[in-house]
């Protein structure tokens, strides 16, 4: 049963060397979908291109409906899933600030390293800012290390946050995929096609 | 480059099934999804260590991962991140997108490009911090495990990008 390495069936060194297969095929995936593309992002802004939406949306349903199948087959024993914690204001504040990154940048960190890999200059750059991004947010530090722990939460879940089932909740964010992949595909079909 | 010139990308919705098992395997072998920025602040972490040891020790940020005879970098994202460089690589040359270029909306210049990527990297590597990862770590992860955190890291991402990206269309359309 897993997480493997978490039950001790794998040590550390196993692990590292999983992390780099796992990285390798994330990688190649994300670079065959056209992630190394930043205009191809961004067309998920300007509904040129939903490609970003549909990638991650399904990607996102799959794992989580297989967590669940895995844990009812017994494969997984969920408690011991790392499950981000919630800290309320800088969550925010950060998902702002990348939104934003999104939208000037044309990348994300991971889409960036797949990008520069195949050679986009624009990609490099946008890498060595995340490097002096991280640099600033380290100076910054002791100036918002009150507000970055601030408003913790915890472990939550979402669907015990909106008080539902986990398996409700789930079935209710796939059909509103399904509904957001129809109307994504009419939107991008009257959208302005763009070149790249 | 025209259309012609690359092979076609795959289909979004195989891709993001791909993507999702990819996940799957991630939190059955190791317990954790996938990350991106966490790497990117070890490897930082590790050279800061080195040339200026004074700003890491004790420092609250830099010097909150240190452990005593312990790598920074005997890490799973570290490894990870490796693996997205060379799976990219490998793409590309299967693709045959392998190529070097800037790539910018025709209305920009190559210099406007840049300038807008590293600023957009500057505030995306600051964000993932405060935000305690990126679109992959805190957002794809997150959701994945039902976290509030990935679905609040997502609708800020995402709403953000909506929101600002009437400003910013110069830049792309």
């Amino acid at each position: 049963m897993g997480p493997l390495t978490d039950i001790g069936v794998l040590n550390s060194n196993w692990e590292l060397l999983i992390a780099l297969v796992i990285g390798l095929a994330f990688g190649y995936v994300l670079e065959s979908a056209g992630f190394s593309s930043s205009r191809k992002l961004v067309g998920n802004f300007y509904g040129y291109d939903f490609v970003v939406w549909r990638v991650f949306f399904t990607a996102a349903i799959t794992a989580m409906i297989g967590l669940m199948y895995f844990s009812y087959l017994d494969w997984i024993d969920l408690s011991l899933i790392y499950v981000n914690q919630t800290f309320i204001g800088s969550a925010i504040a950060g998902g702002v600030i990348m939104g934003l990154g999104f939208i000037i940048g044309g990348f994300c960190p991971g889409t960036s390293a797949c990008a520069a890999a195949i050679g986009k200059i624009d990609a490099i750059v946008f890498l060595v800012g995340v490097f002096i991004g991280i640099f600033l947010f380290g100076l910054s530090f002791p100036l918002i290390e009150d507000f970055f722990k601030s408003g913790a939460m915890g472990s939550v879940f979402v669907y015990d946050f909106l008080g539902i089932s986990a398996g409700m909740f789930v079935f209710i964010l796939v059909l509103f995929a399904i509904v957001s992949f129809y109307f994504t595909a009419r939107i991008q079909r009257k959208a302005k096609p763009v070149r790249y | 480059m025209s259309a012609n010139t690359t092979t076609k990308y795959m289909n979004p919705y195989l891709a993001g099934f791909l993507l999702g098992l990819i996940l799957l395997a991630a939190f059955y072998f190791t317990g954790e999804g996938l990350g991106a920025s966490g790497a990117f602040k070890r490897y930082e972490i590790a050279v800061l260590e080195k040339v200026a040891p004074w700003l890491v020790e004790g420092h609250h940020f830099f010097g909150s991962h240190l452990k005593s005879g312990e790598s920074i970098l005997e890490n799973r994202l570290v490894y990870m991140i490796l693996g997205v460089f060379a799976g990219g690589f490998i793409s590309g040359v299967v693709s045959g997108r392998l190529t070097w270029k800037v790539e910018h909306s025709p209305k920009i210049s190559s210099k406007t490009r840049l300038i807008a990527a590293l600023a957009g990297g500057m505030l995306f590597g600051y964000g993932s911090q405060m935000g305690r990862g990126c679109t992959s770590g805190s957002g794809l992860s997150g959701m994945a495990s039902l976290s509030l955190a990935g679905f609040i890291a997502l609708f800020a991402i995402f709403g953000t990008g909506f929101l600002m990206a009437y400003f910013f269309r110069k830049l792309w359309i």
